[in-house]
């Protein structure tokens, strides 16, 4: 039985906690007496029979009728996929949207429907390279489909085949791809890590255009999203949820398949990242010094393809299909279910440490921009009710923070460290001055759609998504990270946690509470 | 008197090549530059029109770390005369106590030959003879400016000779009066822009390099051709700082210009290359890589101006031919015709960008004659120290000839 998430308060006795540090890790000695660490739940039992399962899914639905009634001899269905922003890490072949697709193409196959269509939904992300693409759907799949042309990326600027479906109440635009606006039938196939995902939002962002996105995509948006887990009180799902209500009456009929993994993310020789400190036996601290002294002596680029290949052992904890906002509460119900602890009262300072990856960066380097997205933009939203820290307080990450960028991955993210970056942080001032130029720019446009480039307004989108912990925090520190990289970042450089606390003191005091969220495992804090 | 000269020892120079790309300082010390004492300078003319002028401060530019450190094109062997006082970039007072800059370049007025244009400049003309010949009376020998003549002296010392053509009076600080004629020679690379952007609405001009010549380019530009967007490449942050100070329009690492303009062109990139780039680049580094630098990011149809003083270099030159650039030498000054069809000389508008910029910021180090060395040293290196004029002070040197 997985034993359910932990908040431990430190004391003398503790051992000192993991931290990342990007393609590794460090051992922070936390202060006694007022510090505490917040584990989260232990893996749920995954399904046995996936197949099994996906098959019951797909054929006793949510809300809808079974999926073998709605497929027609000469329909137009199209089945859309999460892209390689998910799993993180990637999960081990077979990939739960591989085991999706083929029964759903299997029922088709069965019921005769012979025009389909396969879309990576990956909205302004990076087109997917021919490997992940397989290593997503399999061989068979993208042997099949994708010499024919009938297995794509979605192109958010391709204007031809954008379609608007209606405007939701407060004037806000539904564009879309039009293969999926003028199919019969639209399969969704998710992979589900966090509460953010799902819902309305896979076709929403998945297949829509930069307008579309635009709407929610943005800096007030992004500032009343309380949290990003926590969709009910997310201005961004809000608005993702109006754009569902017009799909629902003006868009083609969806039919939704979402799964849920649990948190067994990283094999063996990783096996110390998922035990608690304290919990440590000998081979667990000889492992994690032997990794940590190795990934030391070799070159960062090696340290990043060796943390890059590492394939996850995830298991599915439940698939929901059917009709979309039923499958998504089902869905939240079992990602809470492994990620919720309870967690009393916020904290003065919260520490983290930001691992090598995050969604915008598979295969790639995780750049000064998404190492602020991934602390202020995601790990700080891992709450529920209350932010972690109070207002005002004091957010301490470690990281290197390097100032390197994948140049095919994230063009434009380098121009927008050195010319937006050195202008502003602010995110309301940067969407109104830099915005439209970076958008609009036709050699990202170019990459975007021909390359492997996120668009060109993608790094605008990954500061956004740290604009509340930006706002919200009074400080925040790096420690570890390269100084004058961190300070354009608009953050304050430290060399060690101790150097960090003192600096934090200077904000919040010298008796400040201090709540380290541990990562891994991912969890979200239902703060009272 | 005592001062810096350099003869023509080709060892020395030959040594001080070799030893440069080590240390400054000793290329410094074996080089062709000595400290010693020599004959005061011969009155250069039998006319009027010559005067005393005593050094208060005298710069030391590109060229003459050139020189000294024996990277110099031998393109100039025949327009110079050894041994030469160095010192074209000065600050002077005259026997009546007026301060003067001076326009160093030996024209046509001071060797007595007829000007190219009544109101001419010294630097002037279409034919440049009158500079690599002796004039009639023998007295003044060839010598494209002050500083590179040994018939008049150069700024590295007490005091020169220098004709009435080549001095301006001025009212302002030293310190401000020795960078008034690197602001020069940065604003006639500013203004060399013109012909390439007359009817461009949002013109691109990019400048590599913010030492002193790139800063007074820009500072030329923000002055003379305000409505352009000036994006500069400086390596090192005071470098940026003081080019966002005089007016750039974006500042960025020297490293990542080639972005910075792809940004503001919109354009493509094509192996490297930008598809279109900047209307104008001008080069004020004059390496091999900024010229190939400056081809690249240069539009098709594009003029890049070769501020900085180049020497040999290696390019392929195939972009040049496709993109049909322009590939425009900027020497000295002389006479301008501004975008309202004002015509006057170059150093007019130094002397006032100069008073408008306060441009005694530039102004890092002065030096004694005796610490040639140290101050040779402090300007080839002085990005990286931070630093960006390098002056000597001939007023304080001290001591015995080496």
């Amino acid at each position: 039985m997985p034993r359910p998430g932990f908040v431990l308060d430190v004391d003398r006795s503790t051992p000192p906690m993991l931290f990342w540090r990007g393609e590794n890790f460090s051992l922070e000695k936390l202060p006694a007496d007022r510090s505490r660490v917040i584990y989260g739940p232990e893996p749920l039992a995954g399904i046995d029979d996936v197949d099994g399962a996906i098959r019951e899914a797909l054929l006793n639905p949510l809300d809808m009728d079974p999926l073998p009634a709605l497929l027609t001899p000469g329909m137009k269905l199209t089945i859309c996929f999460d892209d390689a922003s998910l799993s993180l890490p990637k999960m081990r072949r077979p990939d739960t949207r591989q085991r999706i697709i083929e029964a759903v193409l299997e029922l088709a196959a069965a019921a005769g429907v012979d025009d389909v269509h396969l879309i990576a939904a990956l909205g302004l992300h990076r087109r997917m390279h021919d490997y992940e693409l397989r290593h997503v759907l399999g061989d068979r799949i993208f042997d099949a489909f994708h010499p024919r042309g009938l297995l794509y990326q979605h192109d958010a600027e391709d204007h031809d085949n954008l379609t608007v479906i209606g405007e939701t109440d407060e004037g806000e635009v539904v564009e879309i791809s039009k293969r999926v606006a003028e199919s019969d039938l639209v399969v969704y196939a998710n992979v589900n890590q966090v509460a953010m995902d799902g819902g309305w939002k896979s076709i929403t962002t998945g297949v829509a255009s930069y307008r579309c996105l635009s709407y929610h995509h943005n800096p007030a948006t992004l500032q009343n999203t309380r949290s990003l887990m926590d969709r009910h009180h997310s201005a961004l799902h809000h608005s993702l949820w109006r754009m569902g209500e017009v799909l629902r009456e003006h868009g083609p009929k969806i039919f939704t398949v979402e799964t849920t993994l649990n948190t067994d993310t990283f094999p063996s020789p990783f096996d110390f990242l998922a035990k608690r400190e304290w919990e440590w036996n000998a081979k667990d601290r000889a492992t994690f010094l032997a990794t940590q002294k190795s990934l030391d002596r070799i070159p960062l680029k090696m340290r990043r393809k060796i943390m890059h290949s590492i394939e996850s052992p995830y298991r599915m904890t439940g698939v929901h299909a059917g009709f979309t906002p039923t499958v998504h509460e089902r869905t939240l119900d079992n990602v809470y279910a492994q990620h919720l602890v309870d967690v009393e009262g916020q904290t003065d300072i919260l520490t983290m440490g930001i691992p090598y990856i995050c969604p915008y960066n598979p295969e790639g380097i995780m750049n000064p921009i998404l190492v602020m997205c991934m602390g202020l933009g995601y790990l700080f939203n891992m709450y529920r009710g209350k932010p972690l820290v109070r207002e005002g307080g004091v957010i301490i990450m470690t990281h290197p923070t390097y100032r390197d960028f994948h140049s095919v991955h994230h063009p434009s993210y380098i121009d927008f460290f050195e010319e937006v970056l050195a202008d502003t942080t602010d995110p309301a001032v940067m969407s109104e001055k830099w915005e439209r130029k970076y958008a609009e720019d036709e050699w990202y446009r170019h990459l975007y759609r021909t390359g492997n480039a996120y668009h060109g307004v993608h790094p605008f989108y990954a500061w956004y998504w740290g604009a509340h912990g930006q706002q919200h925090a009074g400080r925040v520190i790096i420690v570890g990270g390269d100084a004058p990289t961190v300070r354009r970042l608009g953050f304050t450089p430290a060399s060690t946690m101790n150097d960090a606390l003192e600096i934090a003191s200077d904000v919040v005091g010298r008796s400040a509470s201090i709540t380290h969220l541990h990562v891994p495992s991912v969890l979200v804090a239902d703060v009272k | 008197m005592r001062a810096l000269q350099i003869r023509r020892t080709p060892v020395k120079l030959g040594i001080a090549r070799l030893t440069s790309a080590v240390s400054p300082t000793i290329a410094a010390k074996v080089g062709p530059l000595e400290l010693r004492r020599i004959d005061d300078p011969v009155r250069p003319g039998t006319g009027d029109g010559w005067h005393q002028v005593r050094t208060r401060l005298s710069g030391i530019c590109g060229s003459d770390l050139a020189l000294v450190e024996g990277h110099a094109s031998t393109y100039f062997e025949d327009w110079v005369s050894f041994p030469f006082v160095p010192g074209h970039e000065v600050a002077g007072e005259l026997d009546d106590g007026s301060r003067v800059v001076l326009e160093p370049v030996l024209g046509h007025a001071a060797r007595g030959v007829a000007p190219p244009f009544d109101g001419a400049a010294p630097g002037d003309g279409d034919d440049y003879a009158h500079l690599a010949t002796t004039t009639v009376d023998g007295l003044l020998e060839p010598g494209i400016q002050t500083g590179f003549c040994c018939s008049t002296g150069g700024g590295w010392a007490p005091w020169f000779w220098a004709h009435e053509s080549q001095l301006h009076r001025v009212d302002m600080p030293d310190e401000r009066a020795v960078l008034v004629e690197p602001f020069a020679a940065g604003i006639h690379a500013a203004l060399l822009a013109l012909p390439t952007i007359a009817g461009v609405d949002d013109p691109i001009i990019a400048v590599l390099g913010a030492g002193t010549m790139g800063l007074a380019t820009i500072a030329g530009l923000s002055r003379y051709v305000p409505h352009a967007r000036v994006v500069v490449g400086a390596r090192y942050p005071h470098q940026q700082a003081l080019a966002k100070a005089l007016g750039a329009s974006q500042v960025v690492p020297d490293r990542e210009l080639r972005r910075a303009v792809r940004r503001a062109a919109g354009c493509h990139v094509v192996g490297g290359q930008l598809t279109s780039g900047a209307h104008v680049t001008i080069d004020a580094v004059g390496s091999n890589a900024s010229v190939v630098e400056s081809l690249a990011i240069t539009r098709p149809r594009g003029r890049v101006v070769l501020l900085g003083m180049p020497a040999d270099v290696s390019l392929d030159l195939t972009g040049l031919w496709h993109r049909e650039t322009e590939l425009k030498g900027a020497y000295t000054y002389g006479t301008e015709t501004l975008p309202d069809g004002t015509r006057t000389t170059t150093f007019r508008l130094a002397i006032d960008t100069a008073n408008h910029f306060e441009a005694e910021r530039l102004l890092s180090a002065t030096y004694r004659l005796d610490d040639h060395v140290e101050a040779l040293a402090h300007a080839a290196t002085a990005g990286r120290r931070g630093a960006v004029k390098i002056a000597f002070d001939p007023r304080t040197t001290t001591g015995e000839a080496s």
